[in-house]
């Protein structure tokens, strides 16, 4: 019995955050208006969201790239199909682990910062001290935020998606010897733009969403203490991985059926 | 502007006023009038909800039972452009200071002003630094938050509260964690800010001394209630029982040294009565 | 001033630097570098059987890429596949009895249309058909002939 009422009370709190956490973005979304007058205060969420991700994306882009383009020469060298090296590459990266990875790596770097950063300002009587000077917390501080997220993702997971075939096409052709040309021209004949590129953006738009909006809320609903906010960074990170590697299934299958 | 009813002496009007967290009752029907122009202090022992008391006032919470008049307006039931219109005229210095840590000092305290006005870049700038100036802060406008020591943040804040020229403060346990030096600035701050420039003063706290100091009026307030109002003299000498012990800090009277439990032996023992 | 200054150039370098990506990814990765959109004129090539064939696969005439297979369907009135091929609109002159074959790029590779021109003074032109065809090779039909002849010269 009593397992039944924990399992009660856990669905009932898994609901009640869920409601409030799509309240929070629907109030967040409501702060567009706000942010049209200051574009600033979105240039600035921008820079630490997305600028300062660059680095670890730009790193681990090239390394992922250059994994694929080794794993893959050696598997497909074995078919004698070296020459679909590029497809492969290019493929994985664009589809799956250009959009995947990329919000894994933006969860750990830029979700969980702004689940501190949120938290803290909260610990900090910040945010009510917003609201008592006539300015909307929300709006201020969560709208761009959020914004600047969704906006990053899918040019960070391009990003990474480009270093990627870079780095396979050197490991593919400067190292292994796989021709440039028909590195390339096998790429181009058999990746689609809408149906593999626009996919993984649209892919990367729905998890920068998904990423912005977990670390927001967390930060934002946690216990206004040191103990709480570090649970807050911690569920951003563990909650954002599962909800890309839950949904990248799902778009994956509704996409490339 | 239209001529206006001149302004009642009551600046805040609290009438039958509950609030409870979860399954805990915080107030139980409170009633308190805090006169503009003065100093009114709130106090009680902590965990008594004094800062829930000015998060009610200030329209961050709401009610459960009551009501909370601000200038004349029910609080809780303004809408929300109203409630920020009010709020503009309301300053509350958060115990933390509660200041930006993005910004610099400066920044800080032009802040409100960069929200709620239209005014020049110059203009500005000639405010925040009179306000500066006011809580002795001038040369510490190129700091950053963390590199101000706890007073000084409040001081800060203070000058930011004072930023839009409000008719009220609220005063979140100014004195609490503060050197004797800076505690006396607080001090003489709070009363000057309420002379000089005619804003009224509402003080959370409970530390006696300071607060007797400057208080006009005094409210205690514990478990839920209002136990006894009036000024500190008069609460100090002819108050009950349980304001004398509150107000001179004695560690045993009404109030019991013990919390609640059974016996002692009992608990030790387990010997069952 | 210096500081904001720095984080709007830095954020502006962040935003070219992502679309420079999706541009790459358009033009360099995926095949829309090479899809001239609206630029092709549709001509119908009818076969008995289109083995691999995919939309999107290449149309070529002497190796040269002149166009994609934008539709294929299936004609239920006289049961064969209909491939509608898109021609780039630069190559406007194809005779329009030209002979059209599904060929396979390597043992394995992928299956295209190849075009050899004919010699007519007429051309193609957008919603002509291709009257001459020849389908894609299917492997286990060919094995099939194969073992068949085998079989029957081993009879006689």
């Amino acid at each position: 019995m009593e397992w039944l009422a924990a399992l009660g009370r856990a669905g009932l709190s898994f609901s009640a955050g869920l409601g409030r956490a799509n309240l929070l973005l629907l109030a967040s979304l409501r702060g567009l208006a706000d942010l049209i007058w200051r574009p600033r205060l979105l240039f600035e969420q921008l820079y630490s969201i997305g600028v300062l991700t660059v680095l670890i994306i730009a790193v681990s882009g090239v390394f992922v790239g250059m994994v694929l383009g080794l794993q893959g020469y050696y598997i497909l060298s074995r078919f004698g199909a070296e020459a679909t090296l590029g497809v492969m590459v290019a493929a994985s990266l664009v589809r799956e682990l250009g959009p995947v990875v990329t919000a894994l790596l933006f969860a750990g770097r830029a979700g969980s910062a702004m689940a501190a950063e949120i938290g803290l300002m909260k610990a900090t009587e910040q945010l009510s001290g917003l609201e008592m000077m006539a300015v909307n917390p929300e709006h201020r501080v969560l709208t761009p935020r959020l914004i600047a997220g969704i906006l990053s993702m899918p040019l960070l997971a391009a990003l990474f998606s480009m270093l990627g075939v870079y780095g396979g096409w050197f490991v593919g052709v400067g190292l292994l010897g796989v021709d440039d040309g028909t590195y390339w021209a096998q790429m181009q004949s058999q990746i689609d733009w809408s149906g593999d590129v626009l996919n993984g953006v649209y892919k990367s738009l729905v998890f920068g969403i998904v990423c912005t909006w977990i670390a927001v809320f967390q930060g934002y609903d946690c216990d206004p203490t040191a103990e709480g906010v570090s649970r807050a960074t911690t569920r951003t990170v563990v909650h954002s991985s599962l909800a890309v590697l839950g949904l990248d299934f799902v778009l994956t299958a509704l996409m490339f059926n | 502007m239209s001529p206006k009813p001149p302004p009642s002496d009551t600046l805040v009007r609290i009438r039958g006023l509950s609030f409870s967290r979860g399954t805990r009752l915080i107030f139980d029907g409170i009633d308190m009038d805090i006169p503009r122009g003065g100093v009114t202090a709130i106090m009680g022992p902590s965990g008594t909800g004094k800062t829930t008391l000015l998060k009610l006032i200030g329209g961050q919470l709401k009610p459960d039972a009551g009501s909370i008049e601000v200038d004349g307006q029910a609080v809780h039931r303004l809408a929300k452009s109203a409630l920020y219109d009010l709020r503009m005229r309301m300053g509350m210095l958060f115990q933390s200071g509660a200041l930006l840590t993005d910004l610099s000092v400066f920044d800080n305290v032009a802040f409100p002003l960069r929200e709620h006005t239209r005014l020049s870049p110059s203009m500005i700038r000639k405010l925040v630094l009179l306000k500066l100036e006011a809580v002795g802060l001038r040369g510490a406008q190129g700091l950053m938050p963390n590199e101000l020591s706890g007073g000084m943040a409040r001081r800060v804040a203070l000058a930011r509260a004072i930023a839009l020229d409000p008719m009220m403060i609220m005063y979140d346990e100014p004195f609490a964690g503060q050197d004797p030096i800076s505690m006396g600035v607080v001090v003489q701050m709070i009363r000057r800010l309420n002379d000089a420039a005619r804003i009224s003063s509402i003080l959370v706290s409970h530390d006696v001394k300071e607060t007797s100091a400057i208080a006009d009026l005094v409210y205690v307030i514990s478990d839920g209630k209002v136990i006894e109002s009036g000024t500190p003299q008069d609460l100090a000498e002819h108050g009950r029982e349980w304001t004398q012990q509150f107000m001179r800090g004695l560690p045993d009277g009404p109030v019991p040294f013990h919390f609640p439990a059974p016996d002692l032996a009992q608990d030790l023992f387990g010997v069952s009565a | 001033m210096s500081k904001t200054r720095r984080i709007e150039i830095l954020v502006g370098a962040f935003i070219a630097a992502g679309l420079v990506a999706l541009f790459f990814l358009a033009m360099q990765v995926s095949n829309l570098g090479s899809l001239n959109g609206g630029d092709a004129y549709r001509v119908l090539a009818r076969f008995d059987n289109i083995g691999g064939l995919k939309v999107r696969s290449p149309v070529t005439m002497a190796g040269v890429e002149v166009g994609r297979v934008s539709d294929i369907y299936y004609d239920e009135k006289d049961f064969r596949a209909v491939a509608v091929l898109g021609i780039y609109s630069q190559f406007d002159e194809i005779p329009d009895d030209t002979f059209a074959k599904i060929l396979t790029a390597g043992l394995l590779g992928e299956q295209y249309v190849g075009l050899d021109p004919g010699g007519s003074e007429q051309f193609l032109v957008e919603g002509s058909e291709i009257a001459i065809t020849q389908s894609a090779l299917v492997l286990e039909e060919v094995i099939g002939q194969f073992i068949f002849s085998k079989a029957q010269e081993g009879a006689q």
